[in-house]
């Protein structure tokens, strides 16, 4: 337990946030630590986005406390979120479509000068070998120079991963990251995925899908209606004790035992 | 030999794809030009008509530019006519009060950057959305205007004389090129280099996006949105300013003529009207489009009542244009 807190990254702790009168968080206790992935789970609407958008800095929490490294960071927020390492992999890719690759990985954190004006070449070259390196990109058709909109939804979801990959992420969160890829443009991602844990950096990745997530996470917190309703270490449970959980909690609401 | 040859094409391909919506909208420009120097070679092919051009368009143009970064990032500012007419009106004053005529261009200035950044507070704190809003301040503002100079116009006549005046509305040595187009060219320069050289305008691109997009990836929404609407402000002060200086006469109601036409020209030049795209260059060349129609359509020998025909046709042609050049990716 002393281990675990020393090597805790990030944690949140009695997160509430509403949105007029409906509650989309109660009383949130979550950690992930150093070097850990996990999967979160829980149906639509059960918290997972809000949650994300929280330790995103983009929702403020309307209560708790938000910690990085075992110190508490107040008014957490997107650059505070930033500066820490944390960096996301949305469900709608966070991409200006109508703008080019290049723009969209320096996107808020363009290479310029001191002045502000922008190193275009620079940041194609970069972003040319971002492509290649990080999401194996060998396609020809698509340069640094193409417009997202050109391209297809595993390839955007590429570009967006390669940017939070470049910008050496301590903690990344990957939102559906799978949804609308191909086989196999999913398995690259789900290989990206074991490559975090093996570069010593955390992850915390959402998906409907339960076989996605077992093979690449340590551990998985179910989310329902808002609350944390279990959590379970890999070892504790095997692929098809999580699935007949998760359908327990889908037709009764609480899982078997408490965790 | 032969695949060299394909990779040619095809970059030639890719570029004329990349540039497709100015080439169109520069393909209307010659049509046009050609239907008017075929009708009327007397009058087109001669030096007059371009002097006469290169005298009132940059009065358009100047606000047109600047409205197109507006319109990049999604939004809209109808208030500048009346930014125009505020600019010109505190020039005049300050000039008469004080005989300077720098105090006067920076007070009118700074009168173009309060109307803008009053924009910019109700749109993004007060959370007017800038259609309404612009129409609230545009009558605010033209309504301070009347209320002020009780509907009178101001003559300049006195400004003539200084180095200022030479330098904003005079004639250059060589053809006699009126100044006004050297300042529309330096603008658009410079809103150029901010546009596509400088992280403010990637931000602007962005945001004209996907705001959502933008907020997340950590830009400050709120303070380009800001910035966007004060150099509108600033740049339609300026140009009230030139268009008086020309007639050196302050009128109450300048600008209110150039809120349609800078709007026709920032969309005819290919500006989306949900934002993210748009190109300077094309609002220079819709500008131009726009500026010569009357003159050309009066010059082919129709009567000046064909304008707003022609006017609306060009404008419905050109945007459908734009609609199906999207579609195709």
């Amino acid at each position: 337990m002393e281990d675990k807190k020393l090597s805790s990254l990030i944690q949140l702790v009695g997160i509430y946030k509403h949105f007029g009168g409906v509650s989309a968080l109660e009383d949130i206790n979550f950690e992930v630590g150093s070097n850990e992935v996990v999967g979160l789970i829980g149906d639509n609407g059960a918290g997972k986005s809000t949650m994300i958008k929280v330790i995103m800095g983009v929702h403020r929490a309307d209560k708790g406390k938000i910690c990085f490294k075992g110190e508490e960071v107040k008014n957490w927020s997107v650059e505070k979120a930033r500066k820490c390492g944390v960096e996301t992999v949305y469900q709608e890719k966070a991409l200006g479509e109508k703008q080019t690759v290049w723009s969209n990985i320096f996107m808020g954190r363009e290479l310029s000068n001191r002045f502000g004006f922008l190193k275009i070449k620079k940041a194609k070259e970069e972003t040319d070998r971002i492509m290649k390196d990080y999401i194996g990109f060998t396609s020809k058709a698509i340069t640094p120079d193409s417009f997202v909109n050109t391209m297809s939804g595993g390839e955007q979801q590429g570009v967006a991963i390669a940017r939070a990959l470049y910008f050496n992420a301590e903690l990344i969160i990957l939102d559906e990251p799978t949804t609308a890829l191909s086989l196999s443009e999913t398995k690259k991602v789900l290989d990206f995925i074991k490559k975090i844990k093996e570069n010593g950096r955390s992850a915390i990745m959402i998906s409907h899908s339960i076989y996605q997530l077992y093979p690449v996470s340590d551990r998985f917190v179910i989310l329902d209606r808002g609350k944390i309703v279990g959590e379970f270490k890999k070892e504790e449970i095997s692929l098809d004790g999580l699935v007949e959980e998760m359908y327990r909690i889908a037709t009764t609401g609480h899982l078997s035992k408490k965790s | 030999m032969l695949k060299s040859n394909n990779l040619m094409n095809s970059s030639w391909i890719n570029s004329a794809r990349r540039y497709r919506i100015q080439l169109s909208v520069s393909g209307v420009l010659v049509v046009l030009f050609s239907i008017f120097i075929i009708g009327r070679p007397g009058v087109f092919l001669s030096y007059d008509i371009y002097y006469a051009f290169m005298s009132t368009i940059p009065f358009t143009a100047i606000p047109a530019l600047a409205l197109t970064l507006v319109i990049v990032t999604g939004e809209i500012d109808l208030s500048f006519p009346s930014a125009m007419g505020m600019g010109g009106l505190v020039f005049s004053y300050v000039f008469l009060a004080t005989k300077n005529i720098y105090i006067a261009i920076v007070a009118c200035l700074i009168t173009g950057l309060i109307i803008g950044a009053l924009n910019g507070f109700l749109v993004t704190k007060v959370r007017i959305p800038s259609l309404v809003a612009t129409i609230g301040t545009m009558y605010l503002w033209r309504g301070v205007i009347m209320v002020l100079c009780s509907g009178r116009g101001i003559p300049l006549v006195s400004t003539r004389n200084t180095f200022l005046f030479q330098a904003l509305v005079g004639r250059l040595p060589w053809k006699k090129i009126p100044m006004q187009v050297v300042w529309f060219i330096v603008i658009a320069i410079f809103l150029w280099v901010l546009l596509n050289r400088h992280k403010f305008g990637s931000h602007v691109y962005h945001l004209g996006d996907n705001i959502n997009s933008a907020r997340m990836m950590g830009i400050n929404v709120n303070r380009v949105k800001l910035f966007v609407f004060m150099q509108m402000g600033v740049f339609a002060a300026f140009a009230g300013v030139l268009a008086s200086l020309e007639v050196t006469y302050f009128w109450p109601t300048l600008g209110s003529g150039y809120l349609m036409k800078a709007i026709a020209a920032v969309f005819v030049g290919g500006t989306s009207v949900v934002g993210g795209v748009g190109t300077l260059f094309g609002t220079c060349i819709g500008v131009i489009i726009v500026g010569c129609l009357e003159a050309g359509i009066i010059a082919m020998g129709m009567t000046g009542f064909w304008t707003q025909l022609v006017y609306g046709l060009i404008i419905i042609i050109s945007l459908s244009a734009y609609s199906f050049l999207r579609r195709e990716k």
